[in-house]
């Protein structure tokens, strides 16, 4: 996400990076192409300007022109502003009455419903009882959508006869989950349009029924212009308390996200990403702008590998890597780690520099190679996993067959396998960092 | 191994042989002023802003261009094209020697619709039959809806059809389809879900020229267009198609949210490269999105927009018309 912001604020900072001093000119070039960039990234063109203003300000007002490294400093003015447009602390969820009700609202197509699933997984994972509730009664199948999506994620969801009145399925979820111990209330609303006036009285009257705690408007990543006054007519109609903003694994520069900010200062909760129901994290502004500007996100990875990775597996590998002991059977437990990590993509993506590595690996991913690595060594016996010398050439026609890859793939995985080891031995006792190995998959 | 894992769990449990319910399958929503639906009913705000800016009478200055130009950025053209339109529109103002704001807000209006006319825009021929029709998108962009409505109008035509569903992914999606088919009163070919989408377009192919359908409409789930291998997962399917019946699939329709940004621009590149896209179904005009990136991809990309979707009503569909699409673009 942000790919290409990042890319031309990075060019512009390249630039300037290489100057002792810059001019009041070559500040202009700059702040052109991050004006430009904004724009192309569907910023709102109302908060282009203030924002570009700003930073013109205050690269004026501060030494950027004389001191030692402008660039840097231009770059620092910019992560500084897009920080305070982004805005503030970290949206916590006030979720403390029992039970809770949380409420999605949005346009059609927005992504609600996967949206209402992977909140209750999430929410579910800090320890609620979690009741969906499929109050969006107009679309054909959309209760079955969610009545589906719950059956995978092993959640409730409270639906009623096709004709039953939005506001009474959400009255009666609430019931339900009273009745029943359910300590959060998840409702699903139909999708509509902000200048739709009865279907927003529609959300006005269940409002004032069933009171929501948290009331968050889900956004697609993709929206252009329009966000703005698409969340200024739905913040002025009822009680919105944050957004949600989905479809991030896309390629959209997500500058609704900035846009809406500014203009609601409705604070961004959460950040959708995949259609996989763990494809939900929360959002922070700081690491946001951080990679917008190419700066990478360490925390997110260290939050997602602690949270997926199988730390005693993990410290075994490692552990047989610094011993010089690694096999195939240990590089496959690798991939299998990094896999559960989710789309390796967007794992790249979150280290600093790896931007151009993070769509080459994906590609590598999606083209099947990854997978062709795996079923070569799945298609290895436990003899030759270990001591991998044993695989001569009738071993190695038996390996392809089995894996249904060529001999000439199962070749380039021992290669590939070869140089790992022997990287390896030269790290001695160092701990590789994480990837590391698989780097030389991805250079080609 | 790294492949996205497009369901969780075992799939849900299908019953595709089951007989509908005979009761409506549906609930209307409460139905909008009249005057809330289509185009014209509501102005765009493009013009009012372009006539604020250029007055009525007074010439244009350097100025003036620089706020035309955000006022169509603001209706999401995209700075690049934006540029464009207002280089080309200068080329007129002078040529034609034009006086006043009026001038050139007419001169920019005819650009753009003389950019989107070019590419065929709210041309759609079924021709000879049959003819197949493959409807493609990102998530959330109202492809079902679309097919749905696009099936009540060529059924009123008197054409014979066949509804495909192919978006076995998404939860629910076969249903939504059945649903509506049932509505329409057209039959769905639909196998469980998880299935070969590519398989269900063979099988619906099949059943059309057994029974002589005319027209086959199918669905395809959602897929963000950087997500290669869900890209060459359709350009298997459209492959499946060209072979089954060779000239097939007559229109590959790219359904495009109209609320989408520049975002758009990517969409139709890459839908283009892998599945040959024809042309454009804009939906969810009927808020207050002007689409402008659908004019950016026109100008840049040369692709047509076919069909604009004004409503949730079956019979809110109509054929794109860029003269009065631009004329609701730019009034005052």
């Amino acid at each position: 996400m942000f790919e290409s912001l990042s890319a031309r604020l990075q060019s512009v900072t390249e630039r300037l990076r290489g100057k002792a001093k810059i001019t009041e000119a070559d500040l202009d070039v700059a702040l052109r192409e991050i004006r430009l960039a904004l724009l192309e990234a569907d910023v709102n063109f109302k908060v282009v300007k203030p924002f570009v203003a700003h930073v013109r300000e205050r690269a004026l007002g501060s030494e950027v022109l004389t001191g030692l490294h402008p660039g840097q400093h231009v770059v620092k003015i910019v992560h500084d502003e897009l920080v305070a447009t982004l805005g503030g602390e970290q949206h916590v969820l006030q979720l403390a009455e029992k039970p809770s009700v949380l409420m999605l609202i949005g346009l059609q197509g927005s992504g609600k419903t996967t949206t209402a699933a992977k909140l209750a997984v999430r929410l579910r994972q800090e320890g609620r009882k979690p009741l969906l509730v499929a109050a969006d009664v107009y679309r054909p199948a959309a209760v079955d959508q969610l009545v589906q999506l719950g059956d995978q994620i092993g959640i409730e969801v409270h639906s009623r006869p096709l004709g039953t009145p939005a506001l009474e399925v959400a009255r009666s979820g609430l019931e339900d989950a009273r009745q029943r111990g359910f300590d959060l209330v998840i409702v699903d609303t139909a999708g509509r349009l902000h200048v739709d006036e009865p279907m927003m009285d529609e959300l006005v009257r269940i409002v004032g029924v069933v009171t929501p705690a948290e009331t968050l408007l889900v956004v697609d990543a993709m929206t252009g212009q329009e966000a703005v006054r698409v969340a200024e007519a739905f913040h002025a109609r009822l009680p919105v308390t944050g957004l949600v903003l989905t479809k991030m694994d896309g390629d959209a520069r997500g500058g609704a996200a900035l846009s809406i900010r500014q203009t609601t200062g409705l604070p961004i909760s959460f950040i959708g990403t995949g259609e996989r129901t763990d494809g939900l994290e929360p959002f922070h502004p700081d690491r946001l702008a951080q990679r917008i500007l190419g700066m990478g996100d360490i925390l997110s990875l260290v939050e997602r590998v602690q949270e997926n990775v199988d730390q005693v597996e993990a410290e075994r590998v490692a552990q047989r890597m610094m011993e010089a002991r690694f096999t195939l059977e240990d590089f496959r437990s690798q991939l299998q780690q990094i896999k559960k990590m989710g789309p390796i993509g967007q794992v790249l993506q979150l280290i600093p520099g790896a931007g151009q590595m993070a769509s080459a690996a994906q590609q590598a991913v999606d083209d099947g190679q990854l997978k062709r690595i795996e079923a070569v060594i799945d298609s290895m016996t436990t003899q030759e996993r270990r001591r991998p010398e044993l695989i001569k050439a009738s071993r190695r026609r038996r390996i392809a067959l089995g894996s249904g890859t060529s001999t000439a793939e199962v070749n380039r995985v021992l290669k590939q396998f070869g140089e790992m080891q022997r990287l390896m031995k030269q790290l001695g006792g160092r701990l590789p960092k994480l990837g590391g190995g698989l780097s030389g998959l991805f250079g080609r | 191994m790294f492949r996205r894992r497009r369901t969780e769990g075992a799939p849900p449990p299908d019953a595709p042989d089951e007989p509908l319910a005979a009761q409506p399958m549906t609930v209307a929503r409460p139905r909008r002023e009249p005057s809330g639906m289509g185009l014209r009913g509501r102005p765009s705000g493009l013009g009012a802003r372009l006539r604020s800016i250029l007055g009525v009478a007074t010439p244009a200055g350097e100025a003036t261009w620089d706020e035309i130009e955000e006022a169509l950025i603001g209706a999401d053209v995209g700075p690049t094209t934006s540029l464009e339109l207002i280089d080309a529109a200068r080329e007129r103002y002078r040529r034609s020697g034009g006086r006043t704001g009026d001038d050139v807000r007419r001169l920019l209006a005819d650009e753009v619709r003389e950019r989107l006319e070019r590419v065929g825009s709210g041309r759609f021929e079924l021709g000879s039959a049959p003819s197949v029709i493959l409807f493609v998108g990102v998530n959330g962009t109202g492809k079902t809806t679309t097919i749905a409505k696009l099936a009540a109008r060529l059924k009123a035509e008197g054409h014979s059809l066949l509804l495909a569903a192919g978006d076995t992914f998404r939860a629910a999606a076969i249903e939504q389809l059945r649903i509506w088919g049932e509505q329409v009163g057209v039959p769905v070919v639909a196998q469980r879900a998880g299935a070969d989408p590519s398989a269900v377009a063979f099988d619906a192919l099949t059943a059309a020229e057994s029974r002589g359908t005319e027209v086959v409409l199918i669905d395809t789930a959602g897929r963000l267009h950087n997500k290669t291998q869900l890209m060459a997962e359709l350009t298997k399917m459209r492959r499946v198609i060209e072979r089954r019946l060779p000239g097939q699939p007559r229109h590959v329709l790219l359904v495009l949210d109209a609320t989408t940004g520049q975002n758009g621009l990517a969409q139709a590149e890459t839908f283009s490269a892998e599945a040959g896209i024809t042309g454009i179904v804009l939906t969810k005009l009927d808020g207050t999105a002007r689409a402008g990136v659908a004019v950016a991809i026109a100008s840049r990309l040369g692709v047509p927009i076919v069909f604009v979707g004004v409503g949730e009503e079956l019979d809110a569909l109509a054929p794109f018309d860029p003269a009065s699409y631009v004329e609701w673009l730019f009034a005052a």
